[in-house]
């Protein structure tokens, strides 16, 4: 979805209700923050909880971080998938299971902004139940498996795919 | 192939739009959604087209060959056209991100219309339940045997702190989204609503549209739903809702008590106007139509039309739906042949349905 005002992708899905009917905002980072910030009392008396939370999520960005800190910031990238963090800000969707744990330390207070919670709570699957990140290293390997092919290094991408099938075949492991 | 199946599927009538639950004056709906990604490929924003192919082709083979699951519907989402996504976003059989987006994508439904599993949405798997009425626990009891039947054949991302991971930050933990649609249009016409929708705001429900996220609330259709995914179990998210919408249930009955005891004579003037209009009108807009079926409705549960059927009605909001209507007169049509073609098939419904003079139109 894009964003209303531009033509960047929408990142922040407020909804207002302070009219007679609830109206719905997609914006990009840029425009919800411009939107928040002029809104005044108007807006301020909302309480919309998406409101409340792209609010949040704007201030936990800009709080105490230099524009090069934060420049930093969004360079990391998770070495399963390759997205950078700017690429998760500027999109709002993660690129792979392992972006939680590449991105813990700054994804940990998002997550406590959006749900108030931290941990979760409620159903488990009977398969992995211990995590399915080994599974998850898999994406890592075919990505390399398919450079070193490119790069016709034969004997590394024999070993990569060795290894990839060990990993599928060992199910519920 | 798939063509032909939805045709059978546009006369059928969802088994949502019965219309014979618990409180089904009022609920609509209930509905449960889980998000589930494969633990071993990229989320959908990073999947190539080969990834797409793959995930696709897994979970299609958990999703139809478990027993247990009835023979479902199998549709390839990517190679249907625009007019039969459309139909499929009407009957809520999929989000608008999935018929709008592009690459591989499929959606299985089984044959009461109760179950659907989205493929490659905006997560791997989305897996819905719908059901007619204010019944959620079923609706969960359901949809946690078909993921446990999927999970026994696939491997999900799941991390033992955060528990299901997905695609957007908003989803993890649980993965469940947990929505009642309710018809509140008393509450509506004595500008109490906003009252309600801020108290629910207080304690993190969100309330949207009949279409969802972005969608208006046309028609007096608003769709609660709980806001946070991670932290709380799935029972106590159900719980959550569950013990809210019986006082709103209330409030909505309260206010029509009070329309039928304060002004009974606009009430009865509004109503059979409505229905007069959608009897007669030569050419009639969807947002209209919505508008006037959404007072003929509000009349038949407190008895001011007494020849109509409550799931015919639910039924005409979703068949004059623009691509319901191009489905059923089996034609493509814009935008001003479907407002004709939506008022012929109103008369004729209800028309023949009132058991009244036959219309010469």
């Amino acid at each position: 979805m894009k964003c209303q005002k531009c033509e960047k992708p929408a990142t922040f899905h407020i909804t207002e209700l302070t009219g007679g009917k609830p109206v719905e905002l997609h914006l990009c980072e840029e425009h919800a923050r411009e939107y928040l910030t002029q809104s005044g009392s108007e807006q301020a008396s909302a309480s919309s909880m998406a409101a409340a939370l792209a609010h949040q999520l704007a201030q936990q960005m800009a709080v105490g971080q230099t524009a090069e800190e934060l420049a930093q910031l969004d360079q990391q990238a998770c070495p399963v998938c390759g997205i950078t963090f700017h690429d998760f800000r500027s999109q709002g969707r993660l690129g792979c299971p392992h972006d939680y744990v590449a991105f813990e330390a700054q994804l940990g207070p998002l997550l406590l902004n959006i749900h108030g919670e931290s941990e979760h709570v409620g159903k488990i699957p009977k398969r992995c139940p211990q995590g399915s990140e080994r599974r998850t290293q898999v994406i890592r390997l075919r990505r390399e498996m398919s450079e070193a092919v490119a790069e016709e290094r034969y004997e590394r991408a024999k070993e990569l795919r060795d290894e990839i099938q060990r990993i599928e075949n060992s199910g519920a492991a | 192939m798939g063509t032909v199946e939805l045709d059978d599927l546009a006369r059928q009538r969802g088994e949502w739009l019965r219309g014979n639950g618990p409180e089904a004056d009022i609920v609509i709906s209930s509905r449960i959604r889980l998000a589930r990604n494969l633990a071993d490929f990229p989320f959908i924003s990073r999947a190539t087209e080969q990834d797409r192919a793959r995930i696709e082709k897994a979970l299609r083979e958990a999703v139809l060959e478990t027993d247990g699951v009835p023979k479902m519907l199998y549709l390839d989402v990517e190679q249907l056209g625009t007019v039969d996504r459309q139909f499929l976003v009407e009957r809520h059989l999929i989000s608008r991100e999935h018929a709008e987006s592009q690459g591989a994508r499929a959606v299985a439904i089984d044959p009461d219309e109760t179950l659907s599993v989205m493929i490659n949405e905006e997560d791997h798997v989305r897996i819905q339940v719908m059901q007619s009425g204010f019944d959620l626990p079923s609706a969960w009891e359901r949809i946690n045997r078909v993921d446990d039947l999927i999970e026994s054949q696939v491997t999900f991302a799941f991390h033992p702190r955060l528990g299901y991971l997905t695609a957007c930050p908003t989803n993890v933990g649980t993965g469940m989204r947990v929505s009642v649609m309710l018809h509140l249009p008393a509450l509506v016409l004595t500008r109490q609503i906003d009252k309600v929708f801020r108290s629910l705001q207080k304690i993190s429900l969100a309330v949207r549209g009949l279409y969802g996220e972005g969608s208006q609330a046309m028609g007096d259709f608003y769709q609660i739903s709980n806001q946070v995914t991670l932290g709380k179990s799935e029972e106590k998210l159900i719980k959550d809702v569950v013990d809210i919408v019986p006082q709103i249930i209330k409030y909505e009955r309260t206010a029509r008590e009070f329309l039928v005891k304060e002004s009974q004579e606009n009430l009865h003037d509004r109503v059979s106007r409505a229905y007069g209009i959608l009897r007669t009108a030569q050419t009639i807009s969807s947002e209209e139509t919505m508008h006037l079926l959404s007072s003929v409705r509000m009349g038949v549960n407190l008895g001011l039309i007494e020849d109509l059927q409550i799931p015919t009605i639910n039924e005409l909001f979703i068949h004059t739906q623009p691509a319901h209507l191009q489905k059923i007169s089996g034609v493509e049509l814009d935008t001003a042949d479907r407002n004709i073609e939506r008022a012929r098939y109103l008369r004729r419904q209800l028309n023949k349905e009132a058991g009244g003079p036959a219309s010469k139109n």
